[in-house]
Formats: C-alpha cells, structure tokens, sequence
C-alpha cells in the first residue's frame, strides 16, 4: 500500500511539473506570436519614406509616419524635462532625508500606488488641468500627463540605487568636511548613476508606448509638429488611428509602426539589461528591472 | 576630493541656507506624488458633480447611455460590470498560468529560470496598443475560428453563456488578451513573495519525504497566501485601468446594448468607454461630466484595489532595508 501510495505521489509531481511547464509556454506563445507577426509584416513596410514623410491619404500609395515619430520623440522630451527632476529628487527624498519617517512612509506608499492608477484618469487629468486652462489641445497637456507615469518610476528606481551606494562613501565624504548636498549630488549620485540611468530608460519606453491619457491631449494629427499649442501626432496613437481603418493599407502601415516602436522599446529593454544591469547581477536592482513596481 | 568643496565651509550662512533649500526641494518633490492624487481626485469630482447632481445614484445603478441633446441620460452600470467581468476573467485566467511560471522558475536551475523569468517580463514591456494591433487583426479571427465557433456550436444552446453570435470582437476576445497581459506582473511578484518564504520551511517539507510539489502545497503556498493574493489583486489592478488593447477588442457597444447576457457578446469597460466617446463628447450638457466621473470611479476603484493589494504584498515581503555596512 505505501509502495502504491508513492507511485501516485510521483505520479501528480510529474503532472504537476509538466502543467507547470505549460503554464510558462501559454504566456511565451502569444510573445513570440505578437513579435513575430511584427516582423513579418511590419519589416517589409519599413523605408525611409515610411519612416520620415507625413501621412497621405489612404489609396494614394504610401502611409507614412513621420509625424508620429516625431511627436513620440518630442513627447518623450518633454516629459523627461518635466518627470525627471522631480522624480530624481523624490527618490534622493526617500533615500537621503526621509528615511524611515511618517511622511516618506506615505510617500514611498503612494508612489506605488500612483503607479499603478490606470493611465487614462491621469489623461483625463491632464486634459482638465492643462486643456481646458489653456483653452486648446496640446503638446504640453501630452507631456504633462506623460510626466506623471514617469516621475513615480524614476524616483522609485532613484532611490533603490541610492540605498545600494555603501554607507562608508558618505562617511568618507563627511570626514572631509562636505555638506550633504554634496555628498549626495558628488558622491552618492554619481555612484547610483547606472541605476538612476536604468530606471530612467525603463520610464522612456514605458511612457513611448502609452496611447490612453495622449487621447485626450495631443489627439493627433496628419502633419508634422507646428508649435507647443497645436495637437501633435504620436506612435500608439497613429497605431490605433490605423487600426480603426478598413482598409489593407492601413492594417499593414499599423504593423510598421508597431515594428518600429517594439523595436525602439526593446532596444532600451535588451540594452538596459547588457549594460547596466550585469553589474550588480541584476539582483539589488530587479525592482527597477520590474518598471519600479518593486513591492515592500 | 576638489578643493572647493572644503572651501565653502569658509562661508557657514550660506553654506547652511543652500543645504537647507535643497532639503526642502527634495521634501517638496516627494510630496508632488500626494499633492497630484489630492488635486485629481478633488478636480474629478468637481468636473464630474453635474453629473452626480443630475443623476445621483441613477449615475452607478442606471443602464441607459444616451448623448443626443435634450434626450440626455448617463448610467454606467454596463460600463462598471463590464470591467469587472473581463478583469474578474482575466484574473481567473491569468492567475493559475501566473503562479504557475513563478513555481517553474523557482524549480528551475537558475540559469534557465532567470532568462524565462526576463522572457516573462518582457511581454509587459510590449505596448497595450500593440497588443491590441495584434488581437484585432490575427488572434481574433483564429479564435473566433477555432475556439468561439465550436464553443457556440457545442454548448450555445444548453450553456447562455457561450450562446450569441462569435465575431471575435467580445467580452472573451478581451478577457484573454488582458489575462496575456497581466501574467508578467503577478508571475514577477508571487516569484517574490514565494522566495521570500524562509529556506527552513522548504527543507522540513522535504525533510518529511514531499516530491516538490508536495513542497509548495505544504511549505510554500499557506506561508505566502496574503502575499499571492497582493499579486493578484495588483493584476486586477492592472486589467481594471487597462484601455487600449480592450478597447479595440471588446466591440464597444454603449447602454443597455453593453450589458452582457454571452461571452460572445459586445461589451464596454470604463477606461474604453471614456477612450471611445472622451473626444467627441460635447463640452456643453453632460456628456463630458459623465465620462469624468466614470474616470473618477476608475479612479477611486484602482486606488481601493492597489492600496490593499501594497498592504497585502508589504506585510509578506519584508526587503532588508538601508544601505550595506
């Protein structure tokens, strides 16, 4: 009867372990599925025409995304400058002078949370704070709601890099007579440079491949940036427009943008992963790794 | 060490003033976190009250959704069932393939577990709209081939829930495409909390003869329950506030036409609803306060489920915290 008793045993552990296998091979499936129709039909569709003029209309040959190129990439400035500071900041806050205090508690506990606020009520924000005081769809609107998924992220990666920077760097700066600013801008900055720069990139690609809150901001357009105060097209955003389309054109075109964005946010993936993370061993560091979702 | 730095103690007022202002500029940047969900949440409500004032509680409870002017009514139950529908799928969905990863990354050797590990995580990084590029143009039709139909033809007539015509562009479509996308975030944290889960406790499981499966049943799953539950609430959170992918797959219907009866039916969540109509709502009547306060319970909704699904994952994983001595 034992002997029976372990043979079942057994048995269920190997069911187990395969059905475990099949578990991780249902989630890869869909992966390589998605990036290998990017290739497929998203490679051929790239050129330099299709990546640089402006759109035409459907059936006058070719559909381009220029414009949204470049609105992305002016997107992504835009929020870098109004995220980074403060996200930078916030994570010297908590790492530096916060400490274990009430208020850095709440903070580092809302930072979490803010994270994780769906991404369309942030635009919706957006759209009342900026669009409606300034009367007019803009680029600001789109970089101000973009902001606001990147400074959380930053400066949650910010300050688990600083909280790796060994305490004995700051008692040797202290010991030569340095303030704590500049302990921390000199010394401890400049030791959590790679984390700092990984959680920064993760932010980019985050914030570069984001449709929902640019909805109601920049709207999109079909021609190339004009000024600050005008809608601007950007990548997701021409992705969905192209999907909405019934035309074959349009379905292919939309494969060429998805190419290039995959490609563009990958890069960053793959890069942030080769040279910044081997260092550690991509152990202190598998919170900013996780989009600053690292959970405490 | 530059020079200057030591020299600036030469000027103690200012040397103190600057620290000061510094100390205070990264307080207020930590702060900006709390001050931009106050003013969300108090600017939601205010733009959103005429809504609350027409409608009362009808607003939650009322299934009509009409915009034309003079004929105006907003109800967002469809919209509200809907996200919990799909999302409560898609965790059902996604939550055993999820734990399922974390445990084949853990029984792993570690040079294969950590490149699945990344492999997994890297299907967040890909774009909601690319996802929803690739449900509505490939996967759709194949499953609505291979999966809906001879769902629909087998059981649509004993079973309401498979009946209805599948077109592929339904509640299903979009619950298994969240379910795809919520995996990487609740396989990373369950993988974190279930390492978390003290070695002593896995070898007195083996100790007593457990296969490894035996192990996890007995050693690893009761001491991490709150925390897999945290993960999994994150998950909801995630498929609550995601937009893109279902809007482009749920078929949008609007009103009482969204209030599903099938999988195979239409649907509406609360973020596709607001993606769909947020432009061109008119910036007179009540349309646009009607979509701002369904973005307000959107709001409050995910900061209900993150804010317990933190305190669920915080009492689990306790990383050794401050610096290395």
């Amino acid at each position: 009867m034992f002997k029976s008793n372990v043979r079942r045993r057994l048995w269920v552990d190997k069911i187990m372990r395969g059905a475990v296998v099949a578990c991780a091979l249902t989630a890869i499936i869909p992966l390589v599925w998605i990036l290998g129709t990017a290739v497929y039909s998203g490679l051929p569709v790239l050129s330099w025409a299709f990546l640089t003029e402006e759109p035409g209309a459907v059936g006058a040959g070719l559909i381009s995304i220029g414009p949204a190129i470049q609105g992305t990439l002016i997107l992504i400035g835009l929020s870098s400058i109004l995220g980074l500071p403060v996200g930078i900041l916030g994570g010297i806050y908590l790492a530096e002078f916060g400490g274990g205090g009430w208020l850095a508690r709440q903070i580092r506990f809302f930072m979490d949370v803010f994270i994780q606020v769906p991404s369309i009520v942030l635009g919706i924000f957006a759209f009342l704070a900026v669009v409606l005081v300034l009367g007019h769809f803009s680029v600001w609107a789109g970089g101000f709601a973009l902001s606001l998924i990147m400074f959380p992220i930053v400066a949650r990666a910010t300050e688990e890099s600083i909280r790796m920077v060994p305490w004995t760097y700051r008692e040797a700066g202290a010991a030569l007579g340095l303030s704590k600013m500049a302990i921390t801008l000199r010394i401890v900055l400049s030791q959590a440079k790679k984390g700092i720069i990984t959680g920064v990139l993760l932010s980019v690609s985050r914030v570069g491949g984001e449709t929902a809150p640019l909805i109601m901001t920049v709207v999109g357009s079909s021609v190339f940036f004009e000024d600050m105060d005008t809608p601007m097209d950007a990548l997701p955003l021409r992705i969905w427009r192209f999907s909405l389309q019934p035309y074959d054109e349009a379905r292919i075109a939309g494969w060429g943008a998805a190419f290039t964005l995959l490609l563009v946010i990958f890069a960053i993936h793959l890069g942030v992963r080769y040279f910044f993370m081997q260092e550690h061993g991509g152990k202190g560091l598998r919170g900013v790794l996780h989009l600053g979702r690292k959970v405490r | 060490m530059p020079k200057r730095w030591i020299q600036r103690d030469e000027k103690p007022r200012r040397w103190l003033l600057s620290e000061r202002i510094f100390k205070y500029a990264t307080a207020a940047a930590g702060a900006y976190v709390l001050a931009v969900i106050l003013v969300m949440a108090i600017q939601l409500g205010f733009e959103s009250a005429p809504i609350w004032e027409e409608e009362g509680a009808e607003f939650v409870f009322g299934t009509d959704w009409n915009s034309v002017p003079g004929r105006e009514s907003y109800g967002a139950l469809p919209y509200v069932l809907g996200t919990l529908i799909t999302s409560a799928l898609a965790l059902a969905l996604g939550f055993p393939l999820s734990i399922g990863i974390a445990m084949l990354v853990m029984i792993m050797p570690k040079r294969l577990g950590r490149p699945l590990g990344y492999l997994v995580d890297l299907i967040e990084a890909v774009p909601s709209v690319v996802f929803g590029l690739w449900g509505l143009f490939v996967f759709r039709l194949y499953f609505r081939d291979y999966v809906e139909k001879p769902l629909h033809d087998t059981f649509g007539d004993s079973i309401y829930l498979f009946g209805g015509t599948p077109f592929g562009l339904d509640v299903l479509t979009a619950s298994i495409i969240l379910a795809i996308m919520i995996i990487p975030t609740i396989s990373s944290i369950s993988r974190e909390v279930m390492s978390a889960v003290p070695h002593q406790q896995k070898e007195a499981a083996y100790m007593l003869g457990s296969t490894t499966f035996e192990m996890f049943r007995m050693a690893i799953f009761p001491y991490s329950r709150a925390g897999l539950l945290g993960a999994a609430m994150l998950g909801l959170g995630r498929a609550v506030g995601e937009t893109m992918a279902v809007t482009m797959l749920i078929g949008n219907a609007t009103g009482a036409n969204a209030m599903v009866s099938s999988l195979f039916d239409a649907g509406q969540t609360m973020p596709s609803i607001i993606a769909n109509e947020f432009l061109e709502a008119s910036p007179i009547g009540l349309h646009t306060p009607a979509l701002i306060g369904i973005g307000l319970i959107l709001l409050g909704v995910g900061l209900a489920i993150n804010v317990t699904a933190h305190f669920l994952v915080g009492r689990m994983v306790k990383v050794n915290e401050g610096p290395v001595h």
